[in-house]
């Protein structure tokens, strides 16, 4: 790619917290964007990729960030100097911005198509008739459908994908010359991923846009970056072109963050135990009803006949996107939710239907890790009593409950200490782990992990799948382990369920569903994976040897 | 996702599940269907009040003709006082009665006056009503530019100003606020004249010239209230990811302030205007007393030192009706404002 002349040239940025004790965020860092070329800043959370996004386009929070030093160059002119009205021109006509999650980007009281049309009344001076037009064109060009309906959709009645269809048109209607993506796919599903990702290159060949894209994600780098540049703690720690960066990092963190990304081929299965069943779920329905006064009833079904069965000491995967069921599934097991048919036994026992009182006995068999433990667990609770609450509502003495959590902590790898320290005291993947040792302290049989890495760096994530692991080896308790990510499945589970639409589509031991897939949509997803042709641990792309030929030679 | 406020009005708000589907169907919004269900939610709050106020009189200990007759009153005013009331009819019957009548517009005739209690509370409405509206409309007009641009400067000179100024619409009782208006601009500067109330039937300059001082006096309570509410529901809202879109966009401020977080912040706002409102309707009292304007809340004063048993219930009937109305009102904004809202 030649880059004789930069679009966008950051030159050795610092940007600190304002206040008495300024902290430096950005640590003097350097990047260029040549004309047409797509720039991928990687790097894990709080490592300073989306301050040097909003730095760029000039949105920093005024009340606790500013850029104290060096120059960012937009074709030559520079932004930091430049006035807010100079800088309101510039945004959507030389440079435009796409968010992380489409639902919030968007104004839900305003139709989509007032607020693509808000860029031409703000930028230029055509007539009502001709924006309309300009604005109906641009949302073909991003492939909506049925654009006239959607033309005057309000974001919540639209998917996510379109929603981010309807931000890209947003940001290139008025064809600028940089567009800077912060986690644009991060939300979404992967086979709506792919097609996003698609769509922005589609666009940015035909009108010759530089895209600055930040993501935390490989695989989204191996399919799309020109060049890449690793941040790390506020600097660049390493830049080169993709394959540079992919086949022959220099930097041991980038080394670090490449093996830390989980292989999309299975693990080697393990051997078959002792086989006992200890939840099984035969024939489970749950429909959701709508129901009005004006209205028929409106029935949603959310599961639909799923049969599954985990076996001790197993994990059992149950992967598909948002809206396939398989939290429904996850719930009903646990009744947290009430299934609508079909039973579930733990143990051999039929709980399905069993009134709140006799459910009691067998809550602490199975015992839940969710998604965000930031959320997940009580902020005003010390991590001690957020462990002991439970086996000490079944009746255990508190000192043994204490003796246990110390246990516990030191099981998940924290310090014993931190029975007495409340959760903000501690980083997500230590919470998580927090949140596991709680789980762990009711003894149960099968812990149910909803999207439990989902919201971890991958580094953490690869800690937590292998501290799972160890606990299962080490306690032979059963994990059902709900995931939207292929590559997280394929690392920990044994068999793997994959669900669409509230059905179970493919069924099977990991090594069969993911190296050999059946259906068509397992293949799908497979193929949507980002960054799939690339082995990340060991530096190298796929041989065409270690892909599974039904899934990708069609 | 970030928390959604949740608004006091007990209805609920639509959540996405994060990825980005919304719970909602994909269809045209039904407004017809929510319009209808919200006015007949009204019905039955309308029902209760009317039981209530039936009971009001009925179910006091004692003989409702003596309450209402008073210590002094003779044996035959107290036989005049059943008949009116139809005390001599079973209760059941009683209430039925009652209700016809209200359904006839007949809501009995004042024990003091002799009057129709229709029309005794018609002649007070309009200033009770002109003022309240003048009240809101001189409220939105200052507190709510003041709330927005608090929250735009937060924590700024402006912010303190707006912020110290609403304590002290807060916390100066209203007749004080009153008397010292009256000081300022009737007495010392004779720019508007001391009491009184002008119809605006003749003529809005003569309305204003009276309606004016009453209307500041009473409106600084609800600048106070409202320019609070209005900061706390923008600075929510100024933080959340579209406003950012809007400046990433090159929207100029005051498109960003308006048009979008606004907007989005009108629901609370809006709620609070509505309730303080229907408050206003029942609450003019003592500024009626000091701008000695005969509305309503004379009229209710004068009522219950009066023992007025029929004024009173006609007058708590009617307010108790404005506050429905307002509530379905502002029910059906909520539909107009957020698309969201409509099921």
């Amino acid at each position: 790619m030649e880059r004789s002349d930069p679009i966008l040239k950051i030159e050795h940025l610092v940007v600190e917290t304002t206040g008495r004790r300024p902290a430096t965020i950005l640590n003097g860092i350097s990047l260029e964007i040549g004309n047409g070329e797509t720039v991928c800043l990687v790097g894990e959370s709080g490592s300073g990729k989306s301050v040097t996004s909003l730095a760029t386009i000039g949105l920093l929070p005024k009340s606790a960030l500013a850029a104290r030093q060096g120059r960012i160059l937009l074709e030559g002119e520079d932004l930091l100097t430049a006035g807010s009205s100079r800088l309101k021109e510039l945004r959507a006509t030389r440079m435009s911005m796409i968010f992380q999650e489409p639902m919030t980007a968007l104004n839900p009281v305003l139709t989509v198509g007032r607020q693509i049309e808000e860029v031409l009344q703000a930028h230029s001076s055509l007539g009502a008739q001709e924006q309309r037009r300009r604005v109906l064109d641009m949302m073909e060009h991003v492939h909506l459908p049925d654009v006239e309906r959607i033309y005057r959709s309000y974001p919540h009645q639209l998917s996510g994908g379109q929603r981010q269809r309807i931000m890209i048109a947003m940001a290139l209607i008025l064809r600028p010359k940089l567009l800077i993506a912060d986690e644009p796919t991060t939300a979404l599903d992967v086979t709506t991923q792919k097609q996003i990702l698609k769509l922005i290159r589609e666009l940015q060949d035909a009108l010759g846009t530089s895209v600055l894209f930040i993501t935390h994600d490989m695989g989204v780098v191996a399919d799309i970056a020109d060049r890449v540049c690793v941040m790390h703690h506020g600097s660049i720690v390493e830049e080169g072109s993709t394959d540079e960066i992919l086949r022959t990092p220099r930097q041991d963190y980038t080394r670090d963050l490449l093996t830390s990304v989980p292989a999309l081929m299975p693990r080697e299965p393990r051997a078959e135990k002792s086989g006992e069943a200890i939840l099984e779920i035969i024939g489970l329905g749950k429909i959701y009803s709508a129901r009005s006064l004006f209205r028929p009833r409106q029935d949603t079904v959310a599961a639909d006949q799923v049969n599954l069965v985990l076996r001790r000491g197993r994990t059992l995967g149950i992967v598909g996107e948002s809206g396939s069921g398989k939290s429904t599934v996850a719930r009903c097991a646990m009744r947290l939710i009430e299934p609508t048919s079909g039973s579930i036994r733990i143990g051999g026992e039929e709980i399905s239907h069993l009134p709140r009182r006799a459910l009691h006995p067998y809550r602490k068999r199975i015992q839940m890790i969710f998604q965000d433990p930031n959320r997940s667990l009580n902020p005003r609770l010390k991590v001690g009593e957020s462990i002991t609450e439970g086996p000490i509502n079944y009746g255990v003495p508190r000192p043994n409950a204490v003796a246990r959590a110390k246990e516990l902590l030191e099981l998940v790898g924290l310090p014993v200490d931190a029975i007495d320290r409340h959760p903000h005291q501690f980083s997500g993947g230590q919470r998580q782990r927090i949140a596991i040792a709680r789980a762990l302290a009711m003894e149960p049989d099968v812990l149910v992990a909803d999207e439990a890495v989902s919201a971890l760096d991958v580094s953490v994530q690869a800690q937590v799948l292998d501290l799972l692991d160890d606990i299962q080896e080490r306690l032979g308790v059963a994990i059902l382990f709900i995931t939207h990510d292929l590559r997280v499945a394929a690392q920990i589970c044994d068999d793997v369920a994959v669900m669409q639409k509230g059905r179970v589509v493919e069924y099977g031991p990991a090594e069969h569903v993911l190296r050999h897939p059946q259906q068509d949509y397992t293949r799908e997803l497979l193929d949507a994976a980002p960054g799939k042709d690339w082995d990340f641990p060991n530096f190298r792309p796929l041989s065409s040897a270690d892909l599974p030929a039904e899934s990708f030679k069609r | 996702m970030p928390p959604r406020i949740r608004y006091s009005t007990g209805l609920p708000v639509p959540t996405t599940d994060g990825i980005g589907h919304s719970n909602f169907e994909k269809q045209e919004p039904a407004m017809f269907g929510y319009f209808l269900r919200r006015v007949l939610a009204a019905v039955p709050v309308m029902a209760v009040v009317a039981l209530f106020v039936f009971l009001l009189l009925r179910l006091t200990p004692g003989d409702p003709a003596a309450i209402i007759a008073g210590d002094m009153a003779t044996p035959q005013q107290l036989e005049k006082i059943r008949t009116a009331l139809g005390l001599h009819e079973p209760i059941h019957i009683q209430f039925l009665t009652w209700v016809q009548r209200l359904m006839n517009g007949d809501f009995g005739v004042s024990l003091l006056s002799n009057k129709p209690v229709t029309t005794l509370i018609a002649q007070r409405l309009e200033p009770t009503i002109s003022l309240a509206i003048l009240t809101i409309i001189l409220t939105i007009l200052i507190s709510v530019p003041m709330g927005v641009l608090a929250a735009w400067r937060h924590g700024s000179w402006i912010d303190n100003i707006v912020m110290s100024a609403s304590v002290l619409g807060f916390s100066i009782p209203v007749f004080v606020t009153g008397y010292i208006l009256i000081q300022i601009f009737a007495l010392n500067l004779g720019f508007v004249p001391v009491q009184g109330f002008t119809s605006i039937s003749k003529g809005i300059g003569p309305f204003l010239e009276r309606a004016i001082l009453p209307a500041l006096t009473l409106s600084s309570i609800y600048i106070a209230l409202i320019a609070r509410m209005t900061r706390a529901a923008m600075l929510d809202v100024l933080g959340e990811d579209y406003v950012r879109t809007a400046r990433a966009k090159g929207l100029d401020e005051k498109a960003v302030l308006f048009r979008h977080a606004l907007r989005n912040a009108a629901v609370p706002i809006l709620t609070v205007i509505g309730t303080g409102f229907a408050l206003m309707i029942s609450g003019v009292v003592v500024t009626e007393s000091v701008f000695n304007i005969p509305g309503l809340g004379r009229l209710t004063v004068d009522a219950i030192l009066a023992r007025d048993y029929p004024v009173i219930q006609g007058l708590i009937l009617f307010t108790s009706g404005i506050y429905v109305l307002i509530n379905l009102l502002i029910d059906l904004s909520y539909a107009f404002l957020d698309p969201r809202i409509r099921y």
